[in-house]
């Protein structure tokens, strides 16, 4: 993965930094399939490997394929990035060991959806009972924001087109 | 890409069982991996993939703009619509235990009914997003 991402920061050509990402989704859904995260992965696979590389591809189509050389040095923004990247890591070492079973997320609500999941909803897959049992408004929620994306690109790309008409005429 | 005889013959064999796995997920997400959103996505990527290989006005008579817009906003009221359910039948919003007989039906139930519109709101904006960039595309094209 980390081979792939310097490729992709490296490369020029738009066309394969697409097909990079394309791969690296694809590696990042077998990293979370070895964590036995198997419904993520499935997601990871089918939107980031999948969909977003045909739109990514669709918007190549529309705006060629090599990158504009930039035009300053952006030394501000690796430093701003340089600061983030040491405060991530200064934070992750308050964070419990990976994997420890008493880490507070492992002790708060985890045991009572493992043990009362299936009694309660009759469902075998806890991660479909938390969502969309135990969390429904959250996925609700989720669901809200999948709508309003959509209906945000009906928006904006439709009156694009018609503008293209009126200048047509 | 409609000219290449290997992606079309191949595509023809292979959409009906993408079609079939989608499902699959969706149902069967009670039991294994999967639920709406993964099976939202891969109908839509069934549908993309069609449309990559005969064209967007094949795709676009295939699955027309009104079924997909109204697909969208069906999935919002159909989820909300299983909260009102439960409102209906005396228990609080979005609560399933009162949907059937037993509350480990109604969970069954309302779990299931909640997923298909998650299914149906995320793969007709896929799908929107795909006409609407493709779309974009052929209109800059003809002038």
């Amino acid at each position: 993965m980390a081979v792939t991402v310097f490729a992709i920061v490296l490369q020029r050509n738009l066309f394969s930094v697409v097909v990079l990402a394309g791969i690296y989704s694809f590696l990042m859904a077998t990293v979370l399939v070895a964590l036995d995260a198997v419904d993520v992965a499935m997601t990871e696979a089918s939107v980031g490997a999948g969909i977003s590389t045909v739109l990514l591809l669709g918007a190549l189509y529309l705006c060629g394929g090599e990158e504009a050389k930039p035009m300053a040095r952006p030394w501000l923004p690796l430093a701003v990035a340089a600061v983030i990247i040491g405060a991530l890591v200064y934070g992750t070492l308050g964070l419990p060991a990976f994997s420890d079973p008493s880490a507070p997320i492992h002790v708060h609500v985890v045991p009572r959806y493992l043990n009362e999941a299936l009694k309660e909803t009759g469902v075998p897959n806890v991660v479909t009972a938390v969502l969309a049992s135990y969390r429904g408004y959250d996925t609700l929620g989720e669901v809200m924001v999948v709508f309003t994306a959509g209906a945000g690109v009906i928006a904006l790309l439709r009156r694009a087109r018609k503008r293209v008409d009126e200048a047509r005429q | 890409m409609r000219r290449f005889l290997v992606l079309r013959v191949v595509g023809k064999l292979l959409i009906p069982f993408m079609l079939v796995f989608a499902f699959y997920v969706l149902f069967h997400g009670d039991f294994g991996p999967g639920g709406g959103f993964q099976a939202g996505v891969i109908a839509a990527a069934v549908v993309i993939f069609y449309g990559l290989i005969f064209g967007l006005p094949a795709v676009r008579r295939m699955v027309p703009d009104a079924i997909v817009e109204t697909m969208v906003g069906l999935g919002v009221l159909l989820y909300a619509g299983v909260g009102v359910a439960g409102l209906v039948f005396g228990g609080n919003y979005l609560d399933y235990f009162v949907l059937g007989s037993d509350p480990v039906s109604g969970q069954h139930r309302g779990i299931f009914w909640i997923e298909m519109g998650v299914a149906i709101t995320v793969s007709g904006v896929m799908l929107k997003i795909f006409y609407m960039f493709a779309g974009r595309g052929r209109s800059l094209e003809g002038e």
